[in-house]
């Protein structure tokens, strides 16, 4: 870290901690107004809206500082039951959710404490950079030289004007002790309200649970419908086909003493008859399982995606070993869900795809040279592959200003077999 | 022709066998999995193998490896691999050493007898064969081949496959000569310099097409 960056987190810091101070003063005034929403509560019909309003400053007031803190690099979750279904806001069983959950009483808990940090902390941290702020500007001589009586750091009072001109050196040595400590201050700050603000640990369960529910819901209704696919698929393409196979050949076979030439012309439409069967079944088994992934794995597989594509794309890939196969298949599935997205929406002339394994996660990269703009909240094919890797605890990250170029990024937690030999 | 069979599945290896002999080849040993190829092929140093890519013990891709490195040890080895899906891919591996003598079919066109007996007589004779299916994919995907016309297009793509003058003539009901003034125009069009020999040009062909 060079002086400059150290320079700039620092003073990004000591801004941190003055904000601090500001949203500090306003904890009080939140604590108070939820105070008298919750004595008020009783009060029939009004009461329970009251609460509903200063329950929810409440939680943007922690969801703030929550953010806040992701953002300096001390993540803290949102440990918030999910609300019940169906219940109106204001209702006895909207309320029993409020007052039982203990992650309002946890916010409430950590309004005055954490403002008392932030102040304490951000006032220290703001007085020594202003402190040396003024030593660097010389302030203490002007004021010597108008007259007052003034001192600064270790000469106190300043007797003469070379005291005065050393406020200089101090002012800059108390300054950049200030920067240097305003990191630390900030990252007490934070996890001070990382104590009463995160999940505990039985909410991060619950959430984990709620979030596994979700998705092994989701998983269990794709390969429902998957296989309902396949099963469709089968009875009304290949397996008709060899039916009408099997009869063509046994009319063949009456007909053989008869009419040898018809024969010959039966036996020649249930040889065309099983050739489309197998075409059909072809592209089933390639929709089920590409079998250059089982052959190949996930490198060749996307290797040779890449090569039936019309976009020139480039592969590299630093894997060194196979991949668990219902993470490979996710990790294939979701490649080609963006290369073919890609392909058709992005107008690029090159693509690039990047596959590698670090620290326990698959880490993919799908990137072009297009025009940008995509959006995963509106296109099903980005939301497809999120909800695929989600089955997995993967995640994806989609980067498309407008004009390109287009980054996709996917995660997946997995762990390597043993290398290829 | 003294023929080596590689293919697991024992139905299709009996039958494979029991075809080829019925056109006067000679099986000289029929293997059932991946490790016993390679031994198999430099032991005998047939006239052709046809090999099935997926066997065992891995069911990956060991009989396509062996094959390749049945070629490095014996140049030119004439290789028919057989498969249940065609992968440009693999076919552009095959083609790395530069030399004819291959052939890169889906296991179904087998039902049509005669000419896969043909195109295996074709690799064995060191000329080289490729699936529609590998050189529609192949074609796919190339825009500058919008160019071509449409009848170019056809001839390139029955050349691609590794017909000669004669074949694509045939098969397009055309005369060998306007086969050949289409050749020319189409190396032309592509930028290629112009080659008599088919597998010279068949190999020019499937490079350019990025097999």
């Amino acid at each position: 870290m060079t002086f400059r960056d150290r320079a700039h987190i620092g003073m990004s810091a000591s801004a941190d901690g003055l904000f601090a101070i500001g949203l500090a003063l306003l904890n009080p005034a939140v604590l108070a107004f939820w105070l008298v929403g919750l004595v008020f509560s009783p009060v029939p019909v009004l009461g329970p809206e009251l609460l509903a309003v200063t329950t929810t400053v409440v939680r943007w007031r922690a969801d703030l500082e929550r953010r806040l803190s992701t953002r300096a690099g001390v993540p803290i979750g949102r440990p918030y039951r999910p609300a019940p279904e169906g219940a109106d806001v204001g209702s006895r069983r909207w309320l029993r959710w409020i007052v039982r959950d203990p992650a309002t009483w946890r916010d409430t808990a950590w309004l005055v404490p954490g403002a008392l940090v932030a102040l304490t902390l951000g006032l220290l941290t703001v007085a020594l950079a202003a402190y040396g702020l003024a030593g660097a500007l010389l302030l203490p001589l002007w004021l010597f030289l108008g007259g007052a009586w003034f001192g600064y750091g270790v000469f106190w009072p300043t007797a003469n004007v070379a005291q005065g001109w050393l406020a200089l050196p101090q002012g800059l040595l108390i300054v950049s002790f200030g920067l240097a400590v305003a990191t630390s201050t900030r990252s007490i700050r934070m996890r001070f309200a990382r104590l009463f603000l995160a999940p505990t640990r039985s909410a991060e369960l619950r959430l984990r649970v709620a979030h596994l529910t979700m998705t092994r819901a989701d998983a269990i209704d794709a390969q429902a419908a998957e296989l309902r696919r396949i099963e469709r698929d089968l009875h009304d393409g290949a397996q008709a086909r060899m039916v009408s196979v099997g009869m063509t050949i046994g009319l063949a076979e009456r007909l053989v003493r008869r009419d040898p030439t018809a024969a010959l012309k039966l036996l020649a439409e249930a040889r065309a008859a099983s050739t489309s069967a197998l075409v059909e079944l072809r592209h089933l088994v390639r929709g089920i399982h590409p079998p250059v992934l089982a052959e190949r794995g996930l490198e060749g597989a996307v290797r040779a995606l890449a090569m039936s594509l019309p976009v020139r794309t480039a592969v590299t890939s630093h894997l060194p070993g196979r991949l668990d196969t219902p993470v490979e298949s996710a990790a294939y599935f979701a490649v080609a869900e963006a290369l073919t997205n890609l392909s058709r929406h992005s107008n690029a002339r090159s693509a690039w795809v990047a596959l590698r394994h670090v620290d326990g996660w698959l880490r993919v990269e799908v990137g072009d040279d297009g025009d940008g703009g995509a959006d995963p909240g509106r296109g099903t094919g980005l939301h497809g592959i999120e909800r695929r890797l989600d089955a997995f605890d993967g995640t994806m990250a989609v980067s498309s200003p407008p004009g390109g170029p287009t980054v996709v990024t996917m995660e997946l937690p997995c762990v390597l077999s043993s290398p290829r030999t | 022709m003294r023929v080596v069979i590689a293919e697991d599945v024992t139905l299709l290896r009996d039958g494979l066998t029991r075809l080829l002999e019925a056109f006067d080849f000679e099986v000289v040993e029929a293997v059932d999995n991946g490790p016993a190829l390679l031994p198999a092929l430099l032991r005998h140093r047939p006239d052709v193998a046809v090999v099935d890519v997926r066997l065992p013990p891995s069911y990956t891709d060991e009989g396509l490896k062996a094959a390749i490195a049945a070629r490095i040890e014996i140049p030119g080895l004439p290789v028919l691999v057989l498969s249940q899906h065609v992968e440009p891919l693999y076919a552009r591996e095959l083609l790395t050493d530069r030399a004819g003598g291959v052939g890169y079919l889906l296991k179904e066109r087998i039902s049509d007898v005669e000419q896969f007996v043909d195109t295996v007589g074709q690799v064995a004779a060191g000329g080289t064969a490729f699936d529609p299916e590998v050189v529609a994919q192949l074609l796919a995907r190339r825009e500058p081949l919008a160019g071509l016309t449409a009848r170019e297009r056809d001839v390139l793509r029955h050349v691609a496959e590794g017909r000669s003058n004669g074949a694509v003539a045939a098969r397009l009901f055309i005369t060998e000569k306007v086969v050949s003034k289409h050749i020319n125009s189409i190396f032309a069009k592509l930028g290629m310099p112009p080659s008599d020999d088919d597998n010279r040009r068949v190999l020019a062909v499937l490079m350019y097409l990025g097999a």
